[in-house]
């Protein structure tokens, strides 16, 4: 233990960073979108879990990683259906759903996951960016995975769909004012079943991550409310998806930070660290949020925030 | 349904009449509806079932059975409602006041927790004043826990749903910490544990019965609760603040007193869970306590309508659906999470039904 110095610790937590942001970034991205049309799925946590458990199955019976993708995206898509079916009945509370959403995504995937425990499926590829360095702790740090990349160009495309496309001035819409949007003749129903569909779907790929690239395997301890924190990260980002991708890379490094000292040897208080990311959320969101005001670039009909 | 066209009675109480029509009508709404819902997920479970290639009918009965069909099984399912009616209540007494509030199995896990340390600072005490200290020790724990989620939503505008619900992880992380460290007893090798608080200071079983002193407690608890709310000036107080913060203000209620109380009682009810997982079931402080009690809870609160004397039926129907999944295990061969899948399935036809309520014409013919 004696030759690796402290000096891995922010090494090994950039790295962390980048790897363990990932799930970080697609789920607050797609809530994100959800948020933004007025509703907010606190399921994404169940969505999460049950990405992770089907792309994992679609690549270990297809040996195709990317497929995988394709397919815990379309899960979460179509619980992210279930989610606005039921908010889209009169007197329901999208809160209430999103809880139950969490419990049952949660519980279908550890249901149909079981034959998945044993298995090793193939997983993502990832790009090496560290092949100048010699040094293996700068190279374990710059192993990249391609979806993180996707991430990277998704973060900047949405700020640009919601703030100058048609398709994003009916979602902000319907999210500021749904008066308004029923005036223009658009169903909001319609539109916020879009939007939790898309949320879904990005949910779904960030789950995936989970299983086809870090940790990368299925176990039912696999998400321990990493869906719920970017549900509160999106809140913290001001509903803006560049900002959520800064704060997911604040996140994935305060998560890592456990993992990278015990890395070099400091395993006491192990499980304290692994916290890290909770408390962190709380704290900003102690900081953030006022009880006078509402937050800025909250969407007006956002239950959450009225 | 066709418009009711029955004469007018002439009957000088006739609207009395009609009045208790409203009201029956009402009352079998909240019993009707919540039945439907239930049966709807059953049929749905059924065929999910069906789907896995098991027998539909076998799982019914297997169901049945594991949950109320013997004496055994009765009482394995009392042993586990009474946690869920002390948590259901951590979701039910700040609904009141219109906090959505999920992080009971947080509250669970930091009870049991200090129940335990109580215990375990005090070991030669008599036994009574062990069982004592450690309730106190527990509700005070989960109290604090869960009022502080209600501290944050009131002085600082934080959502108690996402907060409550961040600090179940953060008291698991310190549950782990505390069970694999400073606490852990050398001796427990493979499941990192706490020393045992000793036998002598179990709370017991009731006389007469295999289910254990925690029912009680449960039972009383709700009681309390249902008091608190519908027969009491804070309960009243709580209501409208629920219904209408700016009202209550306007009537000069402190707001930020009655949800830091709701949420403390709240979390002490959760808190009290832990204890007796801990002083009736477990005997020390392990992983063993995040076993979902918590989270069947917020589901209990909802299918009564966070109404605390419903609650206890609720608490035993579920309880009945939790101790089934063993027999289920055994006999059809299906994972353990088939019972998250149906209490999942369960909880969304709850909420797909309030959409229900005032449309069905079938209540509708007092008024």
């Amino acid at each position: 233990m004696a030759d690796v110095g402290l000096w891995v610790v922010p090494i090994a937590v950039l790295g962390g960073a980048l790897r363990v942001s990932t799930p970080f970034l697609f789920v607050s991205l797609g809530e994100c979108i959800t948020e933004r049309s007025g509703r907010i799925n606190l399921g994404l946590e169940g969505i999460l879990v049950m990405g992770a458990m089907c792309a994992y199955g679609t690549s270990y019976l297809t040996g195709s990683a990317w497929l995988g993708v394709l397919t815990a995206g379309a899960a979460g898509a179509l619980l992210g259906t279930v989610h606005a079916a039921i908010c889209g009945l009169p007197r329901v509370n999208d809160i209430a759903v999103g809880i139950a959403l969490m419990l049952f995504g949660t519980g279908l995937a550890f249901y149909l996951g079981k034959p998945l425990i044993e298995p090793t499926a193939s997983i993502l590829p990832a790009i090496d960016f560290g092949w100048w360095s010699n040094v293996s702790q700068v190279r374990a740090a710059l192993q990249i995975n391609a979806l993180f990349l996707i991430g990277v160009v998704l973060a900047p495309l949405l700020v640009w769909a919601l703030n100058t496309t048609r398709w994003g001035l009916i979602l902000r819409t319907a999210g500021e004012s749904s008066d308004a949007a029923r005036a223009m003749g658009y169903s909001v129903n319609a539109i916020r079943m879009r939007a939790t569909m898309l949320g879904g779907f990005f949910g779904g790929i960030g789950g995936s991550f989970l299983s086809l690239y870090y940790p990368g395997s299925w176990n039912e301890g696999l998400s321990s409310g990493q869906g719920i924190t970017a549900v509160a990260l999106v809140i913290f980002a001001r509903w803006d998806p560049m900002l959520c991708f800064w704060a997911a890379l604040l996140f994935g490094g305060a998560a890592s930070l456990g993992p990278a000292l015990q890395s070099v040897g400091l395993s006491q208080g192990y499980y304290l660290f692994n916290a890290a990311p909770y408390i962190l959320t709380l704290l900003i969101m102690i900081i953030t949020c006022s009880p006078k005001r509402t937050l800025i670039g909250a969407p007006a009909e956002l239950s959450i925030t009225k | 349904m066709k418009a009711d066209v029955r004469p007018v009675t002439q009957d000088k109480f006739g609207w009395l009449q009609a009045a208790w029509s409203e009201r029956l009508g009402r009352a079998a709404e909240y019993v009707v509806i919540p039945a439907l819902a239930l049966a709807a997920s059953l049929a749905a479970f059924g065929i999910f079932i069906a789907l896995s290639g098991k027998d539909p009918a076998d799982l019914y009965f297997y169901m049945y059975q594991g949950a109320f069909g013997t004496w055994f099984s009765w009482q394995n399912t009392l042993s586990r409602a009474a946690p869920v009616i002390l948590t259901a209540l951590c979701t039910a007494l700040p609904a009141q006041l219109g906090l959505v509030i999920i992080g009971g199995e947080g509250a669970l896990l930091i009870g049991a927790l200090a129940a335990t340390s109580a215990a375990l600072i005090v070991p030669d005490a008599p036994p009574i004043a062990v069982q004592f200290a450690m309730a106190f020790a527990g509700m005070t724990a989960g109290g604090l826990w869960i009022a502080l989620s209600g501290a944050l939503q009131h002085y600082r505008g934080v959502n108690e749903t996402i907060s409550s619900l961040l600090l179940v992880y953060i008291a698991l992380a310190i549950l782990n910490h505390l069970v694999e460290g400073p606490m852990r007893d050398p001796a427990s090798l493979n499941k990192p544990s706490t020393r045992e608080i000793g036998a002598a200071n179990m709370i017991g079983t009731i006389p007469g019965l295999d289910v254990h002193w925690g029912l009680v407690f449960g039972v009383v608890a709700a009681v309390l609760a249902y008091i608190l709310i519908f027969h009491t000036v804070f309960g009243f107080a709580a209501r409208i603040a629920g219904g209408n913060v700016r009202a209550a203000k306007v009537v000069g209620l402190g707001v930020g007193r009655l949800i830091l109380i709701a949420c403390f009682l709240a979390g002490a009810a959760a808190g009290l869970a832990g204890m007796v997982e801990v002083a009736a079931v477990q005997g020390r402080t392990n992983a063993n306590l995040a076993s979902g009690y918590g989270f069947t809870g917020i589901l209990v609160a909802f299918l009564a309508r966070h109404n605390p004397i419903a609650i206890i039926p609720v608490a035993i129907l579920l309880g009945g659906i939790n101790a089934s999944g063993g027999l289920l295990q055994r006999r059809l061969g299906l994972p353990d999470a088939s019972v998250l899948v149906l209490q999942g399935m369960i909880f969304l036809s709850v909420l797909a039904s309030e959409t229900l309520y005032g449309r069905l014409a079938i209540f509708r013919r007092g008024s």
